[in-house]
């Protein structure tokens, strides 16, 4: 009896709000492990192996998810950055990552060699064109107060078109130690290289925030723009900046892309992605309006949607089919999540603890 | 204040977008007549477009509704195409023409009304709602088939097949054959919705509370209407309009693929847009969007039938055109926002 | 007398998490009486008001409206009732016509008849004189041609309770008195009418009957014949006005005049026209005029708020150039604006990091302020200007209007400004914070810091400026020191009897 209430009381913390912003998200994956656990516990069996190139390195599914989803996170990142200013998404990432990613492949094939020094110009070049993208959207949006989805609508319609330009209509591979790499696992290092690169993304904008009073800026702006131009804050330049920082991430999650494949495909190249980093960033907690906003939200946000993905594969169901069961367990998140859902949770709960104490006064009253 | 014996109200900013669009579509079109000649002479240039768009125009008619509540729904093309996929395996299976008419309105329907609740009653942001349903309706197509399935009922081949032929709109061919003006059922369809939804958001009182509520929410809230209501019921018009946008486009195509009405939300917002409806709410007009969709895939014919056959040229000018438009809007209203201001 | 009751309110109670908004509060409104509805901010007033119109849900306690119980869920519930609403912010759609904005939501009839309605509200306008067309797009309105088409609406309801919540703070004198000879047409159709408002004059000048709340409990229904105004401020506040009457004995006090601080000449901006414009150190002056008479974009334009088209500034007699607020911020200038929400607070954000906001703006981007940093300035200024909230982590948005606006002056003081702008800082605020603030504003003034104090109160001004720049029509037409200060003369000024002009 008493164990009773005292976990009912935890659940309720937890659904006021105990862990805040975060509160669903930890829901969401310690539901998606319990599952997991029951269905199949060697799911989370990690072991070392030895791939191809003779390389001792991590294997196993938990590795896979949050290896596949560096992309997804990286994204989640920026997003998350240019929702809270602009209190709108952007629908183009996964175009202007193909036109960054063909960048990319365009510099490591004008050279006859691709050593390191090529690499690293080919991702300056990539985060300079992603960076110009992302500029001509943050300037439809700050300077001509055009909604985020509208002004990048006209990137995400011709965007893909523009990659295939730049590739020529083809799809070039590329073939070099580095860039295998880049894409899969640093001689010596056990873990994926993608996963390093989010690490390094992580605390690359850690360390901004730390720096630069850009949260507190971004979250005026996002909550109340006249107010904070009034308080001298130039709301137009932190829009844009808002989506030249996602141009970066952009321009890594292409380059990322690129080279786990080894070639460019301009039309499948992080396909649909912009959805799934929106839903990272929902399933994070933020305000899709604008406002506050907690990155690693956003980031547990993509590896459940990578987790997700994975769990379903791991039950056999095919890959086209996988969306159909997302959308179920997305619909089931936010719906825990709604406002609406949780007032009334509460009041339930709050009627069964005073019935409670009803029954325990007469109880009392018996003995 | 001056009398206002004789005067002309300015118009409101509805009217204003849409008389926009529709002047330059026949600023377009007239300047493809003059220049690329060709099949823009011929009537039958505009029912092509008409037969190839049906569908599109239903969807768009669907998102405007939605758009001028101030809400947004992403998943009505692969509602579209789970209605095909599903009425073509319904057909197959023996279904007759009547109960898969009824199916694809139950799609619709479903959609809209669980869509819809989610967003009204439980106010989850609309953006996530429709994408849960753009992901569920797009899985559940390839669950039903994952390859492509043509439809084997004979009957509504028959039906599919009959068209609306007009004599006096047609053209005789260089070989002397008269062809006269074709059309589908399909167009019928469209242009019926197009009318009927016209009526609803000029005429009756649902219509109005949508521009209400996606004017000023709160406001909507104390002038007495039911937002919640009122917001619910215009995801489930939109939601059974991507049912019959659905039936449409199987009489279209006579087939059901997964990959059917591909991108074609996008599309639908685009010729929102262009027709002038703002994403934020409160302004937009279906007549409007009707000639969104007409310049959207006109610019398309232009760009085949002035020798630009390479693919991405289509999407580039697409593209061109939406910034055109959506800078145009931007700074047609910030221009009527100053204007107000200074008086 | 029981007849005579539209209104009864018994027992009200009304709980919100950790705060009890009403306790024990009758109300009683009858038949064609304008009823003040008065109290401080926090005082429950709001709260009443929105559960008469359905926003909230009481807690306990009954409603009856003309005798029987009445259950008000929703506005459409206070609709049936015949109770309608104006607030001070309009709730009308700008996107729909005036005609559509009288009439949505009131009709069941599916089919909207609109030629029928622009008829009728031809007739309605005509009849109100409300200088509006039926078809007109009400956004293209101005706002008090807004405010008077919300009122036309609810008369055109049928209401037999008008609730009038603070509609005359967006209205000039003159839309002011059109609205009371409305409300005195409506009152003798025996109409009845709850008047809420900060004006006190305008409480006497109307009203029948006067309600006090103060801390959500009912402090008493009187007579306004009964009541003078200096009791009616006690009750608000109680307490005794001491204060008050040692603030106004300040007007001997003249301000011996330190260095010029700030001047321009021919300053203008997209809203403003050309004027000139000086302030000495540690000198407090008002800008005063009616609505629209351009003292708010005055100050706009000083503080580089709107598009600056010309003029030249000299701060401490060297030329500076200031077109965007952060210029003038560098400069040592404040700005706090007319309208606290639209303008002013960052609703989501704590209360500490609204206090900080300017400060952290001023020092750049690259230097952050920690967080221990500033949750010392935050507990610090609670404490200074004894803020009202939970804590400092507390979102700014929850907090009564009153502490909002001190917030905000926190965040200006926080960056020790040379100068600082309140543009109507006691604009819906109840009297003893606004007490407070003139009191701040002097001894800010002591300090050495310029101020120029706005507020469509001339008493206030009065008490607080030792020099009044009077502007008309978007001109300046007289400057008023001195002996010159009362109000006889103000006005005149204002009214343009007769102009005076010096240097």
């Amino acid at each position: 009896m008493k164990d009773n209430t005292k976990k009912s009381f935890d659940i309720k913390s937890i659904f006021r709000g105990g862990l805040g912003q975060l509160t669903i998200p930890i829901i969401a994956i310690a539901l998606l492990v319990i599952f997991n656990l029951i269905r199949d516990p060697s799911f989370f069996s990690i072991g070392f192996s030895s791939n191809n190139e003779g390389n001792t390195v991590l294997e196993g599914n938990l590795i896979s998810i949050i290896n596949s989803a560096s992309e997804l996170a990286v994204l989640a990142i920026g997003m998350t950055l240019v929702t809270a200013a602009c209190g709108g998404q952007d629908i183009s990432v996964g175009a202007a990552a193909a036109i960054a990613g063909s960048a990319f492949v365009k510099v490591l094939k004008s050279g006859s060699e691709i050593g390191a020094g090529t690499v690293i110009a080919a991702f300056v070049l990539a985060c300079v064109v992603a960076m110009i993208f992302g500029a001509f959207n943050g300037t439809l949006v700050a300077v001509f107060k055009i909604q985020p989805m509208i002004a990048t609508l006209i990137l995400y319609t011709c965007g893909r078109s523009i990659a295939y330009w730049i590739n020529g209509g083809a799809t070039p591979t590329v073939s070099s130690p580095i860039i295998t790499a880049i894409g899969s696992f640093i001689p010596g290092i056990p873990v994926p290289t993608p996963v390093i690169i989010v690490i390094v993304m992580i605390v690359l904008f850690k360390l901004l925030f730390r720096f630069t009073s850009l949260e507190l800026l971004t979250q005026s702006v996002g909550i109340n723009g006249s107010a904070a131009r009034l308080n001298g804050i130039n709301t137009t330049f932190i829009k844009l900046l808002s989506f030249i920082f996602l141009g970066i991430c952009v321009a890594v999650a292409g380059c990322i892309g690129v080279s786990r494949l080894g070639l460019i495909n301009h039309e499948t190249l992080l396909l649909d992605i912009e959805m799934d980093a929106i839903l990272a960033v929902a399933i994070g907690g933020n305000n899709l309006g604008g406002g506050r906003f907690k990155i690693s939200g956003s980031i547990l946000g993509a590896y459940i949607i990578q987790m997700l993905t994975i769990t379903l594969y791991a039950m056999k169901v095919p890959s086209t089919d996988v969306k159909a069961y997302k959308a179920i367990v997305i619909v089931i998140l936010v719906v825990i999540g709604s406002p609406v859902v949780k007032q009334k949770f509460n009041r339930f709960m709050t009627q069964l603890q005073m019935k409670k104490n009803q029954t325990a006064v007469k109880e009392g009253g018996k003995a | 204040m001056k009398k206002n014996n004789g005067f002309r109200e300015p118009l409101t900013d509805t009217q204003l977008l849409m008389t926009i669009t529709i002047c330059i579509f026949i600023a377009m079109y007239g300047l493809a007549m003059i220049f690329l000649q060709g099949g823009f002479l011929h009537v039958q240039q505009v029912f092509d477009l008409l037969n190839d768009n049906a569908s599109l125009i239903i969807v768009s008619c669907g998102l405007t509704i939605v758009m001028i509540g101030g809400g947004i729904d992403i998943s009505v093309g692969a509602v579209t195409s789970l209605t095909v996929m599903s009425c073509v395996l319904y057909l197959n299976n023996g279904g007759s023409i009547f109960g898969s008419i009824l199916l694809a309105l139950g799609i619709g329907l479903a959609f809209g009304i669980i869509q819809g609740a989610l967003i009204s009653y439980l106010e989850i942001q609309p953006f996530i709602v429709t994408l849960a349903g753009m992901f569920f309706a797009r899985g559940f197509t390839t669950i039903l088939s994952v390859n492509p399935q043509k439809v084997d009922h004979e009957a509504f081949n028959k039906l599919r097949e009959t068209k609306i032929e007009i004599d006096w709109l047609g053209y005789t061919a260089k070989n002397g054959t008269r062809i006269p003006g074709r059309m589908e059922l399909g167009v019928i369809v469209a242009l019926v919705i197009v009318v009927l939804v016209f009526i609803l958001l000029q005429y009756f009182k649902p219509g109005r509370e949508f521009y209400a509520i996606g004017g000023n929410q709160t406001s909507a809230l104390m002038l007495g209407i039911n937002v919640k209501r009122t917001r619910f019921l215009s995801y489930v018009i939109c939601g059974l309009l991507s049912g019959i946008s659905g039936y449409v486009f199987m009489m279209h195509t006579g087939a059901g693929n997964a990959t059917n009405a591909a991108g074609m939300e996008m599309n639908a917002i685009a010729s929102s847009i262009i027709g002038g409806t703002l994403l934020t709410g409160g302004v937009g007009n279906v007549a409007g969007t009707f000639f969104g969709t007409m310049t959207l895939t006109t610019i398309k014919k232009i760009v085949v039938a002035s020798g630009l056959n390479d693919p991405w040229w289509q999407s580039i000018t697409t593209g061109g055109m939406l910034c055109f438009f959506i800078l145009l809007q931007s700074v047609v209203l910030s221009r009527r926002e100053k204007k107000k201001k200074a008086s | 007398m029981q007849e005579d009751c539209l209104l009864k309110l018994r027992g009200i109670e009304k709980r919100f998490p950790g705060v009890r908004a009403l306790h024990n509060v009758d109300f009683t409104l009858r038949k064609g009486e304008i009823h003040a509805l008065m109290g401080e901010n926090g005082a429950g007033k709001s709260t009443l008001i929105k559960l008469l119109t359905g926003v909230y849900s009481k807690d306990d306690g009954t409603i009856y409206v003309e005798g029987k119980e009445a259950h008000i869920h929703s506005p459409q519930d206070a609709q049936n009732n015949g109770i309608s609403t104006v607030y001070q912010e309009i709730t009308l759609c700008p996107n729909l016509t005036v005609a559509e904005n009288i009439f949505i939501g009131r009709e069941s009839n599916m089919v909207v008849k609109r030629k029928d309605y622009e008829k009728r509200t031809a007739e309605i306008l005509s009849n109100l004189q409300i200088p509006a067309r039926p078809r007109q797009q009400l956004g293209n309105c101005s706002l008090a041609v807004q405010q008077m088409v919300a009122i036309a609406r609810a008369v055109d309801m049928q209401c037999k309770v008008l609730i009038l919540d603070e509609p005359t703070s967006s209205l000039d004198d003159k839309e002011v008195n059109m609205l009371f000879k409305l409300m005195r047409d409506l009152k003798a159709r025996g109409v009845g009418i709850i008047f809420v408002t900060h004006f006190l004059e305008q409480v006497y000048e109307v009203c029948d009957r006067i309600t006090v709340l103060r801390n959500g409990e009912l402090v008493g229904e009187y007579l306004t014949e009964d009541l003078p105004q200096v009791q009616l401020v006690s009750k608000m506040i109680g307490k005794e006005l001491d204060e008050l009457n040692t603030l106004s004995e300040k007007d001997d006090i003249v301000k011996e005049k330190g260095e010029v601080f700030y001047e321009a000449k021919g300053l203008s901006s997209s809203n403003a026209l050309p004027f000139d414009f000086t302030i000495h150190k540690g000198e407090v002056n008002g800008f005063t005029g009616l609505l629209g008479s351009g003292r708010s974009e005055s100050v706009r334009a000083i503080f580089g708020a709107d598009k600056v088209n010309g003029g030249t500034v000299k701060i401490k007699g060297k030329q500076v150039q200031i077109d965007r607020p952060i210029q003038a911020m560098k400069n040592g200038i404040g700005y706090l604006s007319e309208d606290r929400k639209g303008d002013g607070i960052i609703a989501e954000l704590s209360v500490r990091e609204n206090i900080i906001l300017a400060l952290q703006v001023m020092n750049g981007f690259f230097k952050p302020i920690s967080r221990s940093e500033s949750e010392a300035f935050a507990d610090e200024y609670i404490k200074a200007l004894s803020i009202k909230t939970a804590s400092r982590e507390t979102p700014v948005g929850s907090l009564s209007g009153g502490n909002q606006q001190k917030v905000i002056l926190a965040r200006w003081l926080l960056t020790h400004p040379d100068y600082l702008i309140l543009d109507e800082p006691t604009r819906g605020i109840d009297v003893g914070t606004k007490l407070e603030i003139q009191k701040l504003v002097l001894k800010l003034a002591e300090d050495g810091v310029s101020v120029t104090f706005i507020s469509s109160e001339i008493e206030e001004m009065l008490r607080t400026c030792s020099r009044l720049i009077v502007m008309r029509d978007r001109h300046i037409v007289g400057e008023l020191k001195g002996s010159e200060l009362n109000q006889a003369q103000v006005m005149r000024t204002i009214a343009g009897g007769e102009t005076k002009n010096e240097g």
